[in-house]
């Protein structure tokens, strides 16, 4: 039976986010002119309560069964307008969302009248869309309470033990021989001033009691396919293969410094990295009384273009270290910016001042030059260059991806960034989170952090990954590609191209999608030569009606 | 022992905190002290370094705390007394009368658009007005009314009862009294966020007795589309000659009114107020000319450092300066493409992700112009605009720079109410009156089952916060868990 469409349209000022641009009055009435619109009305703040409860109540007194509503971005938004519809009683697939304010008001605020045009075209095309909705469900799948993480840093080891004390399993993986990640090198640990054996040692000594966690030293992860709630993965430890179903994955696979190779005459010898003082540090000998610290070696530099976060506060605990071992040592550290943020940091860095290691500032454009036995530095305060005396040169070279950030990224099928760090969800309110479900980072996997920072990500990565595994099941959303069993070719395209390997070729040679494998991407959708996968939401019946109707103007 | 927790503080820390919890099952408690839960950042217009609208972004949070079947909000409310131990804590909370019934009102905002008394804004730092009954922000949830018995007529005994009259849910209750009960919980986590310092304590900076010399929260609201005005570019004195305009136009439409009907009943002469009409008259251009002049806003100076690194006031550093001036002053200049901004800094702290680029970006496209040196003092230009003085550590110059707004990054001090919350719970403080942590236990207070996150354990940014509240979400739940 059919039933009469009456779709309802919310325009949304967004405070002057909208409104400061386009004609929000003009906007309303030219949407009361669109076919199967019953009424339109405009709200401040349409995910403000008041406005979801303007859209309840309208639902209600004009028996609405489409909700359109033009305002920002369904990445946001979308949920909050959804329970609004499903909290009135209509299934919340019947809801388009159009947007007018990054796709208007935002990206063409020096062209209102373009703006507007635009505006309009995009309404009147989610309103015809809205005509085509067909009700979704969701589905539930069920939870393998346990977790991998990969990587056995002090951020991996950190969040293995948060999961497993939280009740779950753990499977840690390590690609070196033993735990430990960059702390094995590190003398010891700013500002709580414990040896960083002494920190990882209390670490792997309760990872190896604990009987919820399995670790494998000198492994490799070689294949991950599923979703959240149930990975199945398989990874090798020396010569044997493991596969295991895990709920949900976390990447923690840090960091290495950067060898500063043809950098400030690099030797390993007497112009060494701030590993390599660690080492030194570790022996108690370091063999030098002029020390030279130069901060930003590689970074902040059109290639490197980032903050490394962490060197300018190893370079100062570092130098505080040498000055307990040789205490006549004279110290001078060459920045740029000294980062030393926050509380602890900036009291460490007044502390190396008091201490009388030297702060000189150099610019980009006028670098040290290190030569035999001494620096020679342009001191912007002195207006002149001068020469220090160095026994020791000591390089701070930034934190960089590992080689294998690449790899595992391919793997998981989650991005890096341009400096191949992995790239979170948002970079605000998701820092720990991938835009994938189920799949969560930490530590210098992410960016450069303390020991400190990595921690508490590593926590909270915990704390992410323990929301998934403490439910028995997983719901997913209906927006999922399916195939027409009847139009399909058994071409083997789709197979071929889902990143995420889901299609497969059933009993019947024919092609199927596992709803709750599929990841909503379409891809298969556009390849498929027989149009025979279809698109919940975005079908080609709601694309073609958008489409009409842009032209139809 | 209890496996519910207490949150205390609704700012993003204590949100991300309660929501973690309850999406792991946890019964979850959160006690907000104002009328709404959203903290600094829903004062905050946008965020760096990828310019999302603060509010837009952390708006659906708002929106799920309250929704969430686990989660159990108690605004307006602050915590009164502490007792026990992880895994069964006595927690003694006050909230407050609204005055509004809070299941009843529905936010359509009638009463306050009737309300006769009007007091500065606190959300908009003071900036504009509000009623005597009125809603924290616009997203703010709950979303509903509330009113400030400080400032309503009825509770200084004087008639009124207008919002009673005009609401038509019948929410309004002048005889709703505050209530004081008891919550039971395993665990607490301290969310109390941080205070902007009040830069007038600095002399030398002119902050309350130049005019444009303002803080960078309160630019925050100038800029922000919900602000005192409406997201146009304006500096305070051009707002203030405005709103003489606006008094003297009133003044003369009066007088003007007077005039006509003294000239009716031709009984006494109207020479006075004729006189003081035409005083007006000629004021009221000059007023016009002067308020035209400083309509426009063409330069924009940023001081850095502003009670941090400063051993006479903070010695710490607030972390995150550098990148909101650089933000505030990217954004402002997407206001008026011809504004040109200057930081004066002292080092630039630009160490988080994407940080260093948003800077570049800053300088490249923006034409944001970086000075190196620390600001001595603030006073007012020979052309009466607010003057930077400042010596250039890079040129070696000492130069009076004039700006038509100073903006000051403030330091981040310890909320007020965190030394009473210390004392009661019996947690340790830095010496900078921050909750003390163990560096290798990061979200753990000095009391066993009460964990810290965001900025009230120290400065930091919003991404910080929110991993740091997860944090101690696992940290809530591994203690009740192994009780």
């Amino acid at each position: 039976m059919e039933t009469e469409l009456r779709t309802g349209v919310f325009i949304c000022h967004c405070g002057i986010n909208i409104s400061g641009v386009l004609d929000i009055e003009d906007l309303c009435e030219y949407a009361r002119t669109l076919p199967g619109v019953v009424t339109v009305q405009a709200n401040l703040f349409t995910c403000a309560e008041t406005g979801t409860s303007e859209i309840k109540a309208a639902v209600k007194e004009h028996d609405l069964n489409r909700v359109v509503v033009a305002a920002c971005t369904p990445r946001t938004h979308e949920p909050i307008f959804r329970a609004s519809c499903q909290e009135a009683g209509i299934n919340p697939y019947f809801f388009e969302m159009v947007n007018i304010r990054e796709h208007c008001s935002w990206v063409h605020r020096h062209d209102k009248e373009g703006a507007q045009a635009k505006a309009r075209d995009l309404i009147r095309m989610g309103v015809a869309k809205a005509l085509f909705l067909e009700p979704l469900e969701t589905f539930r799948s069920k939870v393998e309470p346990k977790a991998l993480v990969i990587g056995a840093g002090i951020a991996g080891m950190t969040s293995a033990l948060a999961i497993a004390n939280q009740g779950f399993e753990v499977i840690l993986l390590e690609k070196e021989v033993e735990m430990g990640g960059l702390l094995r090198h590190l003398h010891k640990v700013a500002p709580s001033d414990m040896t960083a054996a002494e920190l990882i040692g209390e670490k792997i000594a309760a990872i190896e009691k604990d009987k919820r966690i399995q670790c494998f030293t000198s492994a490799a992860l070689e294949e991950v396919t599923g979703y959240v709630g149930n990975y199945a993965v398989r990874f090798s430890c020396g010569d044997e293969s493991y596969s295991d179903k895990v709920g949900v994955i976390i990447v923690a696979t840090g960091g290495a410094s950067l060898k500063p190779v043809d950098l400030y005459n690099y030797d390993g010898e007497h112009v060494i990295t701030q590993s390599e003082l660690e080492i030194k540090l570790k022996d108690g000998n370091i063999g030098a009384k002029s020390i030279v610290m130069v901060q930003c070696v590689g970074a902040r530099i059109p290639e490197r273009n980032y903050c490394s976060r962490i060197c300018c506060m190893v370079g100062i605990k570092n130098s505080l270290h040498i000055k307990e071992i040789v205490k006549d040592a004279k110290i001078f550290v060459l920045f740029r910016d000294i980062q030393a943020y926050g509380v602890e940091n900036e009291a460490l860095f007044f502390k190396a001042k008091e201490a009388g290691v030297r702060f000189i500032r150099y610019s980009l454009e006028s670098p040290p030059v290190v030569e035999d036995g001494k620096v020679k530095i342009y001191h912007a305060g002195m207006g002149k260059e001068i020469s220090l005396p160095a026994d020791l040169v000591v390089l701070s070279t930034p934190i960089v991806a590992h080689d294998d950030a690449e790899s595992i990224s391919r793997i998981l099928k989650v991005p890096i960034d341009e400096h191949k760090f992995f790239l979170e969800a948002h970079a605000k309110l998701s820092p720990l989170d991938f835009a994938t479900s189920g799949i969560y980072l930490c530590g210098n996997a992410h960016y450069p952090a303390t020991v400190r920072e990595a921690t508490y990500q590593a926590l909270g990565a915990a704390s992410r990954a323990s929301i998934v595994l403490s439910h028995d099941t997983v719901e997913r959303v209906g927006t999922v590609a399916a195939v027409k069993e009847e139009l399909c070719s058994s071409c083997f395209a789709c197979v071929k191209v889902c990143p995420y390997q889901v299609p497969h070729m059933n009993e019947r040679g024919k092609a199927e999608i596992e709803p709750m494998q599929c990841q909503g991407c379409g891809i298969c959708v556009a390849e498929c030569p027989a149009e025979a996968i279809k698109f919940a939401y975005v079908s080609d019946e709601q694309i073609t009606a958008a489409c009409e109707a842009l032209y139809a103007a | 022992m209890n496996k519910e927790v207490l949150v205390i503080g609704g700012g993003i820390a204590g949100i991300q905190a309660c929501l973690d919890l309850a999406d792991q099952g946890m019964t979850v408690y959160l006690v907000e002290r104002l009328p709404s839960i959203g903290g600094k950042m829903a004062q905050l217009d946008k965020t760096f370094p990828t310019n999302d609208c603060s509010i837009c972004i952390m708006g659906p949070k708002l929106f799920e705390v309250e929704r969430h079947p686990n989660t159990q909000l108690l605004t307006y409310t602050e915590v009164e007394e502490v007792s026990g131990e992880a895994g069964n804590f006595t927690v003694k909370v006050r909230k407050k009368p609204r005055y509004v019934e809070e299941d009843k009102c529905t936010a359509c905002g009638l009463c306050a658009d009737k309300c006769p008394v009007a007091v500065p804004d606190q959300f908009n730092m003071g900036m504009s007005t509000r009623k005597a009954i009125y809603k924290y922000f616009p997203q703010g949830i709950p979303s509903v009314y509330t009113i400030d018995d400080s400032a309503c007529r009825i509770f200084k005994g004087k008639k009124c009862n207008i919002c009673a009259k005009i609401c038509e849910a019948k929410a309004v209750n002048y005889e709703q009294k505050e209530t004081v009960f008891e919550l039971n919980v395993g665990a607490i986590i301290v969310a109390t966020g941080f205070e902007v310092f009040d830069p007038s304590d600095i002399k030398p900076y002119g902050y309350r007795t130049i005019p444009d010399v303002i803080t960078a929260m309160e630019f925050e609201r100038l800029l922000n589309a919900s602000g005192p005005t409406g997201g146009h570019l304006e500096r305070p004195s051009s707002l203030k000659i405005k709103a003489e305009i606006r008094q003297l136009e009133k003044q003369i439409k009066k007088a003007k009114t007077r005039l006509k009907s003294l000239e009716k009943k031709s009984e006494e002469s109207g020479d006075e107020t004729r006189k003081a009409l035409e005083e007006m008259n000629e004021r009221l251009p000059v007023l016009q000319a002067k308020g035209a002049s400083l309509e426009e806003l063409r330069d924009i100076a940023f001081v850095q450092c502003v009670g941090s690194r400063d051993l006479r006031y903070n010695a710490h550093c607030c972390s995150y300066g550098c990148m909101h001036s650089v933000k505030e002053a990217v954004v402002a200049t997407e206001h008026g493409s011809e504004l040109q901004s200057t930081i004066f800094l002292t080092d630039m702290r630009a160490y988080g992700k994407g940080f260093h680029q948003y800077c570049l970006r800053g300088a490249s496209e923006y034409g944001i112009q970086f000075v190196r040196g620390r600001v001595a003092e603030i006073g007012v230009g020979d052309d009466g605009r607010p003057a930077v003085w400042c010596e250039d550590m890079d040129t070696r110059k000492v130069e009076e720079r004039p700006f038509d707004l100073v903006v000051l990054a403030t330091a981040c001090v310890p909320s007020k109410g965190i030394e009473n919350l210390s004392s009661m719970i019996g947690f340790d403080l830095d010496e900078n009156g921050f909750v003390k942590t163990d560096p290798n236990k990061p979200a753990n207070t000095s009391v066993k089952g009460i964990f810290v996150c965001g900025c009230a354990e120290g400065p930091m940014d919003i991404p910080s916060s929110v991993s740091m509240a997860s944090a101690a979400a696992s940290m809530a739940v591994q203690t009740v868990k192994a009780l």
